[in-house]
């Protein structure tokens, strides 16, 4: 997957980088390439900043404060330390079925930093790194992965949707908020979050449509992590660059080094400033990889060769992000030991919490379905307590 | 004779209709490479190839429609949508071609298809895996739908699905699936889709159920039996649509009394279709009000409560009980 496009890549230049694969005007003139022999794809424009040696693109580098630096480093620690302490807890039986996200943590922290706090976002069931950022807690999301519902009280102050386990089908109502937004003459931005394989539902291209006809704020981020639990991505879709998908919807696109933080954080600004702007949709091919398991659940020896799992433990977006951090003098390795050391106490506290709060409320599960409970279900409410009763719950 | 699990009796029955018949295809999301994600289809993409053992692009709508194509063409394709709460997404194609293909060209075209998917609640899952609505498919026109109970039916019913000639939508119970092993004959046995099996005879009560809540049902049976002296004729649906409403209405015809359970929400649910015929074949020989034990009308609950939304067999117990006190 990689390879093809890495020899096709082009690095853009900053101006360049302002236009990639415009599709507005330049509707006519695809037109016009799609009758040659050959589609053009010099304008599709593939970003990356921060190469897999930590080694820095001067003239793009977005030259962030050390006092940022140093924030999203410790989210994108936070992220993998907290993938990796939920792993031990549902092998131990003390978590249920989850979505491990190791090897994503640029994309997922980068996709969030340019939003705003009124800004939306729409996660996948994968971006609880992003999910963190927002202002979710680790206690919160340790208790939906456990089956509490309790989980899903979604923190106050953000705008942000409850993800949906249904593959793509929340890039729909993503796009209404966004179309929603317009409407009020607001100035705020919709970023929904979806993997290569929900690239394939219909809801996602319908969707896109909606957002490129009504010039939706909406920032797409399709995260092509390699697979869809055992479908590599070359096997999901006919076209290799899944952000060609983007402009055959006229929407302004761009292909992204998602184990780069920089070019991640600099492609979505891009995005957000377009969308906020008024100027419609951007989607973003965020190109990764799921270092882990599909879910605690899956078994991927079965379907893939861990030499590729192998190459990819080279370009580990932490690593290069902490050579970029040493060689700037923002952070040392002792550093990076120690704040390392420091989020994995914050998640062991967090486990407590999670733990005392760790109560089953069967008594709830009516409470959300309506405004009004009608007649009818307040008498299976009855009855269901009456259930509970008997069975020494109170 | 091979003691099985449900899992295993599937895949047995796919191999050997895949060997059978180079017609016979499977298709779905993981199922080929990997299995499927309950390894129903394990080994198959080895033995057939990825011609007929199709691992799709992750579009449940596509998977449906294209295999309603395919079945058209003369194809015998069997789908599997990887949960059942994703047939969802397929609902557009189901409705619109796999239900009606055969009546829109007056016959001339067919649908021998079958759509596989694993339904109910009871594995901890999140959300949209426990779902349990196969009061949709039995509202479809033009769709047959059938639920297994065990590994030995799961292989007889899944045969007969294959050579159906019309579009079977196949629910299989998860929490079955390797529940417990039973003895799964070598050779297909006859089954015919549209029959009801009555797995126990009984004298006092009815009691009606499908799928994986014949597991707490036949717990509750047990217990009337040696506790309560209730004695209770157990009926295994087996055929959501057509439903066997002869067998139903001779029971109840025989006991007087029934009770119906199922997992799904209660409203339009299977029950009270069962009860509506009840009402018009035995309506004279009743001694007490039909009762239902089913799931609520609410979203199937986080799986640290699903087992309180599930039937049990103490709430079975009980409307048994109070239905044989009716007077
Ligand atoms: C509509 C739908 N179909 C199938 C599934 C089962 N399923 C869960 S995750 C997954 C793969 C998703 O792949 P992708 O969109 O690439 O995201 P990733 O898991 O790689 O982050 C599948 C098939 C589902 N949840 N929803």
């Amino acid at each position: 997957m990689t390879t093809t496009s890495k020899s096709r890549s082009r690095k853009p230049g900053p101006v360049e980088m302002t236009a990639p694969l415009d599709s507005d005007g330049d509707a006519g003139s695809t037109a016009r390439t799609m009758g040659q022999d050959k589609i053009d794809l010099g304008s599709v424009t593939d970003l990356s900043i921060l190469d897999a040696n930590g080694t820095v693109d001067n003239a793009l580098d977005p030259k962030l404060p050390a006092a940022e630096l140093k924030r999203i480093h410790r989210a994108m620690v936070m992220t993998r330390k907290l993938d990796e302490r939920m792993l031990r807890m549902q092998r131990q039986g003390e978590m249920g079925t989850f979505a491990p996200g190791l090897g994503q943590e640029a994309t997922q922290i980068g996709q969030v930093y340019p939003l705003t706090k009124d800004d939306w976002y729409s996660p996948s069931y994968r971006s609880f790194g992003a999910q963190l950022w927002r202002g979710w807690t680790i206690d919160g999301l340790m208790l939906l992965w456990d089956g509490y519902f309790e989980g899903f009280t979604i923190p106050d102050g953000i705008n942000d949707l409850p993800f949906s386990i249904v593959i793509g089908s929340h890039v729909g109502p993503a796009v209404g908020v966004a179309m929603g937004m317009r409407s009020r003459g607001d100035n705020n931005v919709m970023l929904v979050n979806y993997g290569d394989g929900a690239s394939s539902q219909g809801i996602v291209a319908e969707a896109m449509n909606f957002a490129a006809v009504y010039k939706a704020p909406c920032v797409f981020v399709c995260e092509n992590n390699g697979w869809a639990i055992s479908v590599p991505s070359e096997n999901q879709a006919g076209v290799r660059e899944l952000v060609r998908r983007g402009p055959a919807y006229g929407i302004e696109s761009i292909r992204v080094d998602g184990n780069d933080i920089l070019a991640m954080i600099v492609a979505t600004q891009r995005a957000v400033e377009h969308a906020r702007a008024g100027k419609g949709p951007y989607y973003i091919e965020a190109q990764t990889y799921r270092m882990s398991l599909h879910t605690t659940a899956d078994d991927p020896k079965v379907y893939r060769d861990e030499t590729q799992v192998k190459q990819w433990e080279a370009k580990c977006p932490i690593a290069r992000f902490e050579t970029y951090l040493a060689t700037k003098g923002v952070l040392s390795e002792a550093d990076c030991e120690r704040i390392g050391q420091e989020c994995e106490q914050e998640i062991l506290a967090s486990r407590e919490v999670f733990r005392e709060r760790a109560r089953a409320n069967p008594r709830e599960v009516f409470d959300y379905m309506f405004d009004e409970l009608p007649a009818e279900l307040l008498e299976q409410k009855e009855e269901y307590l009456r259930k509970l009763e008997r069975k020494g719950l109170e | 004779m091979a003691q099985c699990t449900m899992v295993e009796a599937l895949n047995l029955a796919l191999d050997q209709n895949m060997a059978a018949d180079n017609d016979v295809v499977v298709m779905g999301e993981d199922i080929g490479v990997n299995g499927g994600v309950f390894r129903v289809t394990k080994g198959l993409r080895d033995k057939y190839g990825e011609l007929r053992v199709l691992d799709t692009p992750l579009a449940e709508n596509a998977i449906i429609g294209t295999a309603v194509g395919m079945a058209i063409y003369g194809l015998k394709p069997v789908a599997e949508i990887q949960f059942s709460g994703f047939t969802m997404q397929a609902f557009d194609q189901i409705e619109q071609n796999m239900a009606r293909l055969r009546n829109r060209s007056r016959g001339r075209y067919t649908v021998g298809m079958v759509l596989r998917a694993p339904y109910g609640g009871g594995i901890r899952a999140v959300e949209h895996h426990s779902e349990s609505r196969e009061a949709y498919w039995a509202h479809t026109p033009g769709l047959k739908c059938v639920i297994p109970s065990g590994p030995r039916n799961a292989r007889a019913l899944l045969h007969a699905a294959i050579n159906d000639p019309d579009p079977v939508v196949f629910y299989e119970p998860k929490a079955v699936y390797r529940a417990f092993r039973e003895d799964v004959p070598e050779e297909p046995e006859p089954i015919e889709i549209g029959k009801a099996e009555v797995v126990r005879e009984g004298s006092d009560v009815t009691m009606i159920a499908y799928g994986a809540m014949m597991r707490p049902a036949r717990e509750a049976v047990d217990d009337l039996a040696d506790l309560h002296n209730v004695d209770v004729e157990l009926i295994d649906l087996l055929s959501i649509s057509p439903m066997d409403t002869q067998t139903l209405a001779e029971s109840v015809r025989k006991t007087g009394r029934c009770v119906v359970v199922h997992e799904g929400p209660r409203t339009c649910g299977i029950a009270a279709e069962i009860i509506a015929r009840l009402n018009e074949h035995a309506f004279e020989f009743l001694c007490a009000p039909i009762r239902r034990v089913t799931g609520y009308d609410i979203h199937f609950p986080y799986f640290q409560v699903e087992q309180h939304y599930l039937p049990d067999a103490d709430t079975i117990i009980e409307a048994v009980q109070e239905t044989v006190a009716w007077e």
